[in-house]
């Protein structure tokens, strides 16, 4: 798909930003689905932190309903990490980046790829993780300003993640080194996210909850933003 | 090897001489104020080390978009420097903030947005510091460093606003202050001669130790090219 189309006429012509950004996440998605390594690795993971906060907090029904929010970003917060660093890892390890970064493509398309790509294995995770905290918990999560916030604050951590999860891999330290770097910088979606998570389950009023919303926003547009301008400088050799 | 330059001997005098006075401004100069008392005092030097902290962050983020775009080492070095001491009197800033705050709020420390994003600011440079000694390749440890150190300066005021939606009890003793903030005070005339001093004294030390420490970066990287060319 999407990258075989150039090269089948012999002509050297720059593939639209948009077709190579899908093939990018097309690659991933197709690479995931036959080995399940990254969203088995990061389902697992999850589990295990929501099972380990129930008896690290000895969490009792009302103390439950107080934590849910915090948890949730937690889980997030970690799980996004590991998946983040196995995605760029695995460009790493096989040279993989070096033949993406061959391609004559906008540079930008593959990092917006990737960003879909990890984006899209968060999302289904979440899918997944939620219903399963729900039962477990008995708790309804199912109340739509949360879901809206879930997806807003995981776009803010993917984005952020992505670019720094970039240069993580090309160091001597690599694994270890993506949570330093990014935990600090995703604090403003961290903060952000866990109060307007925990004000949609209180059912507080929107005009508490907006500015939450609104930092949400503003930190995806100037991420989002700055990535685009600074991946560049990430990948040139 | 190149000897010191006069300039920067002669700021040297002159940073030693105003921190001398600055001292004795600070602690016999100044009046004692009504309510707090002495520990106030640690107020002029508090703000200026925060001040400091502030020039060699901005410093760094400067050098950091010249080096992404000009691409020349010095630039590097100049970032590096402005990070270093950016953390060192941040850092003293934090302290010395404690130390005023355990008698006045009667804790060390509180999760006030203004204590939260100095201590975050510190963690993302340390973590600026760890990325750079995780790469061998200088090149690429420049170009990384320059990227954490912009991504890092655009997050460290969204997590200031991103607390600050909750109320904040930190004084501002220049400009208005929430009517939450506790420990605030009006300064007397002689207070305020006080903390300008300070505020000048401590610009020149952070010019001071910022012009050492590139000098120093840039003395490192001759050793390391006579090494080379040894090795070679």
């Amino acid at each position: 798909m999407g990258l075989k189309a150039i090269s089948r006429d012999g002509q050297p012509v720059q593939t639209s930003f948009l077709r190579s950004m899908w093939a990018v996440v097309w690659k991933d998605t197709t690479a995931e689905f036959r080995s399940r390594e990254l969203l088995s690795a990061m389902l697992v993971f999850s589990l295990l932190v929501v099972l380990i906060f129930n008896f690290a907090l000895e969490l009792n029904a009302r103390e439950r309903q107080e934590v849910t929010a915090g948890v949730i970003w937690v889980t997030i917060a970690f799980a996004g990490t590991l998946g983040l660093n196995r995605s760029m890892a695995v460009e790493k390890d096989g040279n993989c980046l070096d033949g993406l970064l061959l391609a004559p493509v906008d540079r930008a398309a593959i990092y917006f790829g990737k960003v879909i790509s990890n984006l899209l294995f968060m999302l289904i995770v979440m899918v997944i993780i939620l219903p399963i905290y729900s039962i477990l918990y008995n708790q309804n999560l199912f109340v739509p300003g949360l879901l809206g916030t879930i997806v807003l604050g995981i776009i803010g951590y993917v984005v952020s993640g992505t670019l720094l999860a970039s240069m993580s891999v090309q160091t001597r330290t690599r694994d270890v080194l993506l949570p330093i770097l990014h935990l600090p910088v995703a604090l403003p979606v961290v903060i952000a996210a866990v109060r307007a998570s925990a004000y949609f389950l209180q059912g507080q009023p929107m005009d508490l909850i907006w500015p939450s919303i609104n930092l949400l926003i503003g930190y995806n547009v100037i991420f989002t933003a700055a990535a685009y301008m600074l991946f560049d400088f990430v990948v040139q050799e | 090897m190149q000897s010191k330059p006069v300039a920067l001997k002669v700021l040297d005098g002159v940073t030693v001489s105003l921190m001398a006075v600055s001292v004795y401004l600070v602690l016999v100069f100044a009046p004692m104020e009504a309510v707090m008392g002495n520990v106030q005092r640690v107020f002029y030097y508090h703000v200026a080390a925060g001040w400091v902290g502030m020039i060699g962050f901005l410093f760094a983020v400067f050098a950091a978009v010249m080096y992404l775009w000009k691409g020349d080492r010095k630039w590097d070095v100049m970032e590096l420097a402005g990070i270093e001491v950016g953390l060192i009197f941040s850092f003293i800033n934090i302290v010395t903030g404690s130390i005023w705050a355990r008698p006045i709020w009667n804790t060390w420390w509180t999760w006030d947005p203004r204590l939260v994003t100095a201590t975050i600011m510190e963690l993302v440079y340390i973590a600026y510091l760890m990325l750079r000694q995780g790469i061998d390749d200088p090149e690429r440890r420049a170009r990384f460093g320059a990227i954490y150190a912009i991504v890092g300066f655009l997050s460290v005021p969204l997590s200031f606003f991103s607390i600050r939606i909750w109320r904040t009890i930190h004084p501002v003793v220049i400009g208005s202050g929430d009517a939450g903030a506790e420990g605030s005070f009006d300064m007397t005339a002689d207070m305020r001669t006080v903390f300008f001093f300070c505020l000048i004294t401590f610009t020149f030390l952070a010019v001071d130790l910022l012009w050492h420490r590139v000098r120093l970066g840039f003395l490192a990287d001759k050793v390391e090219q006579l090494k080379m060319q040894l090795s070679s």
